[in-house]
């Protein structure tokens, strides 16, 4: 009974992880857009801009797999 | 909890990451060939195949072998030229073979069949606490003490320096997990979310909603793949230039 009720915990847990995604996405949306809207003002220096462009996709990206991490550890280590 | 959680499925979704010895059954001892281990083999040798292979020739037009070999080299030697600076090309080889490693296992972990090897934390957490160790090593041999400077702010008021100083200490030390788990965790999320649509496809076998499901979920597969594509280049591009920027902060610590 008493691990039914983790399991269940475990599985709700790891369902409300997955809201983490919707933070990582407003906050890769966030970055690609202002970059879009700054590249178009300014075209000629875009280029060399891609590479900051894609270290902040990933270090806002990284926290949303954090909260897959968390799903997953619910899911299989708890 | 790895009992049948999916049972409407034809297959788990999650199957496809379990590390099999290649000839037989029976326990996976540290030196028993593995799907694991083939894959990564085979990634090695096709690295030799397009670098040593590829470039035989020498040919001042190059072929088309050739080209891709010096366009990934040139790509890398830039990247880290522009990033780490001119001093950080010492650790241009270590760089590139970082990159190209990444690059091949996600790549021929696309294939069907295949078993990605970067898409496990074991192998990943092994890249990145690699780097994070040398860049470590690397900032107090060419800085000694004034290393401690990538933590001390000086460009902030007085009295904020210190919280700042946590905030990085911690920052810094969580490099190591943040860089191998974003990269494992992109590509076992995108494999897995292939291998579900995957196991959705044959239900036109078994029932009438098929007719409906079975063209959607092949049109997700292929849309996935797409995507899945672009994902395994910049995941290795994003951790080579990761790790460019964490040999910059290295060389030149100083804000």
């Amino acid at each position: 009974m008493e691990g039914d009720i983790v399991q269940m915990g475990a599985y709700i847990g790891a369902g409300l992880a997955c809201m983490g995604m919707g933070g990582a996405a407003v906050g890769v949306g966030n970055v690609a857009g202002n970059f879009l809207s700054g590249a178009l003002r300014n075209p000629s220096a875009a280029a060399g801009q891609t590479a900051t462009l894609f270290i902040g996709i990933a270090f806002a990206e990284a926290l949303g797999i954090f909260s897959f991490l968390v799903a997953l550890l619910l899911m299989f280590a708890v | 909890m790895s009992e049948a959680s999916g049972e409407g499925l034809m297959f788990h979704p999650m199957d496809q990451f379990i590390v099999k010895p290649l000839f037989g059954e029976g326990p996976v001892h540290w030196y028993t060939p593995t799907n694991a281990s083939l894959w990564m083999v085979l990634g090695v040798v096709g690295i030799i195949m397009m670098l040593v292979v590829g470039t035989r020739g020498r040919a001042i037009v190059p072929s088309r072998g050739q080209s891709i070999a010096e366009l990934a080299y040139g790509f890398i030697h830039k990247m880290v030229e522009d990033v780490a600076g001119k001093d950080g090309l010492k650790f241009f080889p270590y760089i590139f073979t970082l990159f190209l490693f990444i690059v091949f296992s996600n790549f021929l972990g696309l294939l069907p069949k295949a078993f990605t090897p970067t898409s496990h934390i074991a192998v990943t957490a092994v890249l990145a606490v690699l780097v994070f160790v040398t860049v470590t090593v690397v900032g107090f041999v060419k800085n000694g003490a004034s290393f401690l400077s990538l933590f001390w702010v000086s460009s902030a008021p007085l009295a904020l320096r210190p919280v700042l100083a946590l905030i990085e200490v911690i920052s810094y030390f969580v490099r190591p997990v943040s860089h191998s788990i974003r990269l494992a965790g992109n590509m076992m999320a995108g494999h897995a979310v292939i291998k579900v649509f995957a196991a959705f496809a044959p239900l036109i076998l078994m029932s009438g909603i098929g007719i409906v499901v079975t063209p959607l979920s092949i049109l997700a597969i292929t849309a996935m793949y797409g995507l899945e594509i672009l994902v395994a280049f910049i995941q290795a591009y994003v951790f080579t230039i990761l790790t460019c920027v964490y040999l910059r902060d290295a060389l030149h610590p100083h804000h």
